[in-house]
């Protein structure tokens, strides 16, 4: 494990078309060897430099946790999003090299359950891909209930059903059909864990349906991306050092401030031990305070940053640094 | 070159002590002449050559002996090791992380090949040779944690993350600051923190939660923490409080340079790959007073720390008994001169 880059340099080994919608791409070490262990729930962060403009998407891995020669993730096409599945789609090719995280779990098993009860919708079955695999090799005790809008276009439905037979449950919209999902909260075991990813609605749906039945909230798991989002660039003038800096999309403003050769001090680079903190001279604008370690009062104060996590947006902001 | 293991108790006689090579390498804790906590966390990436922090998990020459003597606290207390039955999986990442990582930084001491999941090990200072089938519990003489923690300096929580928390549910705790896993199993963050005094109300331990339940795999970070210890002993634990809390009282200005000793702990932080769990190694490094005045800088600032410590700290970590006693006899290597800001020797 090698401690402090979580970047991992990969080719891209194959692209397949999965159905009209989806495609899947397999990514291997670049400079050869498995790529790091991980588990079920994981997404990776992909890397996607389309000329000045660099794209980060978090997509979870599919392939099985035990098998870590590659990695695959699915992606589907969203034609009115952002711009990063349609980059996938039509721009990654095979043989491409391309920059991915290293896998991170926010969407973890929780491995005291004595029951793993699953909800897929659409592509939101890839981390269940996943995650079955982890617990059928360890024999786990899982139920996966799985909808999508066709046939044509169920991601998975047939190796998913060679691979578990009856544990796997398969709604399609087209024949109207819907999981029975009051009577599947009735009828579970003591400690069973419910796991659902898919659209935002449904999740809710999921979430509200379990709560009515006074199921705890730590037995409700939901699959939710922090995604490292670019931010806006902005420029910040350096009062003590005399410096005007910009920064980019890709930077934080420490980076920024580091680039610029001034040495300021900081420790966690992650929000959280205050040692960042510098005092604001004057602003025009407005602050994007993502640290953990300025109270309430101090983030609406305007006189406060901490510039490992936070940004800004607007027209002026001078620091004493 | 490989490392000069010495032979050395930590009970009964207490033949142990540091050679001067490893008195440099010892990781000081304090940056200025004053001590408060604070959330002193950073990222664990590798240090200078010939510090502890050279390589991300450190063997040094007191690496047989602490395994003997954990050998021996475990054949009396099988308690110390403890493993809830949602944690094997996370045993296996620490078997995986531990052996990795020692067969890399000491090729001529550890090495692992591993051929699918038949995984042969050698252990050349423990005179170990062992192959077994990852994953598969039958094939090693213990749970994976333990065998692999029987063969690693220092002790190890490993703690599961659901709900925002943390929670111990596993670990191999012998060489602990007074504090124990029996009692603290299955616990969450601020519940074992509880009899801290202070850090709470500063705060210190919601940040610190934040930080470590956003911990990724690959970046491992680290802290230090520190106490004092009478005489070298690493089970220091309220299981055995009678064996131990009487030497506090023996402490006289004629015996301070051998007896007490500073005791400190590199705490580091991992997060686990196939559990998602995270695990919390805690290795312990003694030196004895009579070793720290070797380093002039370390005597005059370890006086100025000791001196100062609010009471509420001192209490805490056990001091109270015989702090007078020792900040006078360090007074004696301080002579007021300043100091250069930074852990290391002038
Ligand atoms: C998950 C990792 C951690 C574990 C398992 C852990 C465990 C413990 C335990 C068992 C104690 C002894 C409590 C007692 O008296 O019974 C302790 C003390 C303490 N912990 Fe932690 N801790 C962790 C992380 C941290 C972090 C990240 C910080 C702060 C940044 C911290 C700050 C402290 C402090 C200040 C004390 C008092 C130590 C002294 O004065 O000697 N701990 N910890
Ligand atoms: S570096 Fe720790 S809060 Fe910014």
């Amino acid at each position: 494990m090698s401690a402090g880059t979580n970047k991992l340099n990969v080719t891209v080994t194959e692209v397949v078309a999965v159905n009209e919608l989806v495609k899947r791409f397999h990514f291997e070490r670049t400079d050869g060897g498995n790529l790091p262990t991980f588990s079920g729930g994981a997404h990776v962060v992909v890397e996607m430099r389309d000329g000045d403009t660099t794209r980060l998407n978090p997509y979870s891995l599919m392939s099985s946790p035990l098998a870590t020669r590659d990695y695959t993730i699915s992606v589907r096409r969203d034609d009115v999003g952002r711009g990063g599945s349609l980059f996938m789609h039509n721009r990654v090719k095979r043989g491409m090299e391309m920059v991915i995280s290293y896998p991170v779990n926010l969407f973890s098993l929780d491995l005291r359950a004595k029951k793993h009860l699953m909800v897929a919708g659409g592509i939101g079955i890839t981390p269940f891909l996943a995650q079955t695999a982890q617990l059928a090799s360890s024999g786990g005790n899982f139920e996966l209930h799985y909808t999508c809008r066709s046939e044509s276009l169920g991601s998975y439905t047939e190796v998913l059903r060679e691979r578990y037979g009856n544990r796997v449950n398969l709604y399609y919209d087209e024949h109207n059909e819907r999981i029975p999902l009051d009577r599947l909260l009735a009828t579970q075991p003591l400690g069973t864990h419910i796991y659902v990813c898919g659209p935002a609605g449904m999740i809710k749906w999921v979430r509200d349906t379990a709560a009515a039945h006074g199921w705890p909230d730590d037995s409700v798991h939901y699959e939710h991306f922090a995604a490292p989002q670019p931010g806006t660039p902005f420029d910040v003038r350096l009062a003590v050092s005399g410096l005007e800096i910009h920064v980019g999309e890709q930077q934080s403003l420490l980076e920024a401030i580091e680039a610029a050769g001034v040495d300021p001090p900081y420790l966690c680079r992650g929000g959280v031990c205050g040692q960042c903190e510098t005092n604001v001279i004057s602003y025009d604008g407005t602050f994007k305070h993502n640290d953990h370690w300025l109270s309430d009062e101090e983030h609406c104060s305007g006189k406060k940053i901490m510039p490992c996590v936070s940004r800004f947006e607007g027209r002026s902001l001078v620091l004493e640094r | 070159m490989g490392i000069n293991f010495r032979k050395e108790t930590f009970r009964d006689d207490f033949t142990f002590r540091n050679s001067p090579e490893n008195i440099r390498r010892f990781p000081f804790p304090y940056h200025e002449d004053a001590y408060m906590y604070s959330v002193n966390i950073e990222p664990h990436v590798p240090g200078p050559k010939n510090s502890v922090f050279e390589h991300l998990v450190d063997v040094d020459e007191h690496y047989v002996s602490e395994m003997q003597d954990r050998a021996m606290v475990l054949a009396e207390d099988p308690l110390r090791c403890q493993s809830l039955p949602h944690m094997t999986l996370a045993g296996w990442d620490l078997l995986e992380l531990l052996m990795t990582e020692k067969a890399a930084s000491y090729p001529e001491h550890f090495s692992l090949t591993r051929e699918g999941d038949r995984w042969h090990w050698i252990n050349r200072p423990l005179g170990i040779d062992d192959t077994f089938t990852f994953g598969d519990v039958s094939t090693l003489p213990y749970g994976p944690m333990e065998y692999i923690t029987r063969q690693s300096q220092g002790d190890f929580a490993i703690l599961d993350q659901r709900d925002n928390n943390l929670w111990m549910d596993a670990g191999m705790i012998t060489t602990q600051a007074d504090w124990s896993l029996d009692f603290d199993i299955g616990m969450n963050f601020f519940e074992w923190h509880a009899p801290v005094p202070l850090a709470h109300e500063m705060g210190v331990f919601t940040r610190a939660l934040k930080y470590l339940t956003n911990i990724q795999q690959g970046k491992p970070a680290r802290r230090l923490n520190w106490t004092m210890t009478i005489n070298p002993r690493l089970d220091t634990s309220p299981e055995n409080f009678h064996k131990w809390g009487g030497d506090r009282l023996t402490v006289t200005p004629e015996n301070v340079g051998q007896k007490v000793h500073l005791r400190v702990e590199l705490q580091s932080f991992w997060r686990l790959p196939r559990s998602n769990a995270l695990v919390f190694p805690i290795r312990c490094y003694l030196l004895k007073m009579d070793e720290l005045v070797t380093v002039p800088k370390w005597a005059r600032r370890f006086h100025r720390v000791l001196r100062d410590l609010p009471v509420e700290l001192a209490e805490y970590k056990g001091l109270t008994r015989y702090r007078q006693t020792t900040v006078e006899w360090l007074s004696k290597h301080d002579d007021g001169a300043p100091t250069s800001p930074g852990f290391s020797p002038d």
